[in-house]
């Protein structure tokens, strides 16, 4: 099934049922719905066709809710990108996708239409929502105005083993590499997790993690799937203020990722018990400490907890029945339904029990490969069980335990997590690289009680003038929040191996641990 | 008073969430959150900050939106926790 009809069946079966609630805004299915035709339907008259790649770079607002459904109805593929992106990087993926069109919000407009300069694209469609003061942005098609475009029949002809959407990931090699999923990809994990999840239509999930984030996006999908009611939330800088709106909306589920739950453990006058309308609440990104979770238990007693464990290139992995926490709550679980999950050593075979080995992952959820890129493809997806598949090597190192429950070990290489969200050093380091007073610099995870790992810098100048403050700042301009480094430590030289190599693992243990 | 607070304020937010550029400083209204000027850390650096800075104890009740999303409300809401003007910023 192609995603767009979980919004259709659901606007035909439930009109006036409570799809979307983001800040004062309320939109039935119904709402939803037309909204999302009439935007398709001026994408369209915009010269957006079948197959096309049009980014939605917005934050956490009913329009790119909207935005997303209207994108699949035009036929298009859309691409969620975080709001935090600088110019650069998005001009990087402008090109890289040939995006049709770009939509987005009048506090972002700017940076779209540098980047839309940057990357020397003139025919891109942009669609920008209006400031406060009610003026369309420059050089962009009023968003309000491309609602009122007349609904009309979709006639893209497009099917579910299309792409629906291209995701954006911190590359290993510093530049990003969009994870193609088809419509089938995507049905098959929503289907998978709300079964496991034992979602139900009456179900509301309260949702704070960014759309561009697929854990995030994946709260609406599925959302929209069950005929369920998200409630949409920019941030989750104010926990009382979004507990306040878990009791108005009588919020039945609550992602969280361990960043989150980090904070909620801080708080000092938690009652157990005091958000009872909870059934459950998941985890994912990072696994919890044990601690953590035997804590979330104690607040939330009503509520099942999950762990789980997963990644873009399949949404998820893995995840452990609520039932099977007070026995191993290091585990992240067993494979989702439908889908296999194994540890291989280095032959390819399994690994026995204790073992560390490679997460390997086989079902309908798997990626289709990066987008134009055969060669990080080829590393991530290889030959399967039959020879019409491909199995997801994920690049993570996991252990079983002699029943089959499988724990996260580490990464095969050097990607950091951090507030859940990936970042590899490479891409952190490019940028510390283009600065003119830094002559070397390595970018390293430090273990840090809330991010789980914070971003740190080893830096040597050449311009001795440079202070830590300077070099956040530059990098502050030019990455998206989550991978600024937080610290930066100065060297007269960066650690190296006995080959003169940079070392990343020296670098990070003769790193200061954070205060 | 609350000038003093909020000028205070306005030093710590742009040292530590804009890195020394005042120029992308907020208003004194605008809400920090949908400027992206602090994230959810970010909150939590503002709140030891202030407890430290003016001496106030902030419970969970306080750290919300209407006390903190921007330098006019935390300043008020500094100065009306120091209503007495016994508190004075600790240099």
């Amino acid at each position: 099934m192609r995603i767009e009809h979980y919004l259709i069946e659901n606007a035909r079966l439930n009109r006036e049922k409570t799809a979307l609630i983001a800040g004062k805004r309320r939109l039935t299915y119904a709402d939803m719905d037309e909204l999302s035709d009439r935007l398709a339907a001026s994408l369209t008259a915009a010269g957006v066709r079948r197959d096309d790649r049009v980014l939605v770079f917005m934050d956490n607002c009913w329009e790119a809710a909207v935005s997303i459904f209207a994108v699949l109805k035009a036929g298009a593929t859309f691409s969620p990108i975080n709001a935090s992106t600088k110019a650069d990087k998005l001009a990087y993926i402008i090109g890289d996708c040939e995006a049709a069109a770009i939509i987005t919000q009048a506090k972002l407009a700017p940076i779209a239409a540098e980047a839309k300069a940057m990357a020397g694209a003139q025919s891109l469609f942009v669609a920008a929502t209006s400031a406060a003061n009610g003026a369309t942005p420059e050089g962009a098609a009023s968003f309000e105005e491309c609602l009122k475009a007349d609904r009309t029949a979709s006639a893209h002809g497009g099917i579910d083993v299309d792409l629906a959407m291209l995701v954006y990931t911190s590359g290993s090699t510093g530049r990003p590499k969009g994870v193609m999923m088809t419509h089938r990809n995507v049905d098959a994990a929503a289907q998978s997790i709300t079964t496991y999840l034992e979602n139900r239509a009456d179900d509301i999930i309260l949702n704070v993690l960014p759309l561009a984030f697929d854990y995030g996006l994946y709260q609406l999908i599925m959302t929209m799937r069950l005929g369920a009611t998200l409630v949409l939330e920019k941030s989750f800088a104010f926990p009382q203020a979004i507990f306040e709106r878990i009791r108005e909306e009588k919020v039945t589920g609550f992602p969280l990722v361990p960043t989150m739950a980090a904070m909620i453990l801080q708080m000092r006058d938690l009652e157990p018990g005091f958000l009872p309308s909870l059934r459950y609440l998941t985890n994912t990104a990072a696994a919890l400490p044990p601690p953590h979770i035997a804590r979330l238990r104690e607040l939330f007693p009503g509520a099942r907890l999950y762990s789980m464990y997963g990644l873009t290139e399949c949404k998820r992995c893995t995840y452990l029945p609520p039932a099977e926490l007070d026995r191993r709550p290091g585990s992240v679980g067993i494979a989702i339904p439908n889908t296999e999950a194994f540890v291989l050593d280095d032959d390819g075979n399994p690994a026995p029990p204790g073992v560390p080995g490679e997460l390997v992952i086989r079902g309908p959820h798997v990626m289709q490969g990066y987008w134009r890129n055969d060669e990080a493809t080829a590393r991530m997806l290889r030959p399967g069980r039959n020879p019409w598949e491909k199995l997801l090597h994920t690049g993570d190192l996991f252990r079983v335990d002699e029943e089959g429950f499988l724990y996260f070990v580490g990464r095969k290489d050097d990607i950091i997590k951090t507030r859940g969200e990936k970042v590899a050093p490479k891409e952190v380091e490019a940028v510390l690289h283009n600065h003119p007073g830094i002559a070397e610099a390595v970018v390293v995870g430090v273990p840090d009680a809330v991010l789980g790992h914070a971003i740190g810098a080893v830096v040597v100048l050449s311009d001795p003038a440079l202070t830590e403050r300077d070099i956040i700042r530059h990098c502050a301009g030019q990455l998206e929040d989550f991978m600024v480094p937080k610290i930066v430590e100065f060297r007269d030289e960066l650690p190296k191996t006995d080959t003169g190599k940079v070392s990343r693992r020296l670098a990070a243990e003769t790193m200061e641990p954070i205060q | 008073m609350t000038d003093t607070i909020k000028s205070k304020v306005k030093h710590f937010i742009v040292e530590n969430f804009l890195f020394g550029d005042a120029s992308q400083a907020p208003a004194d209204n605008a809400s920090l959150i949908e400027n992206d000027i602090i994230d959810s850390t970010g909150v939590l650096e503002l709140v030891a900050f202030i407890e430290e800075h003016f001496a106030i104890a902030m419970s969970d009740a306080d750290i919300v939106p209407a006390n903190l999303d921007s330098l006019d409300r935390i300043a008020a809401f500094v100065a009306a926790r120091s209503s007495t003007g016994q508190v004075e910023a600790a240099e």
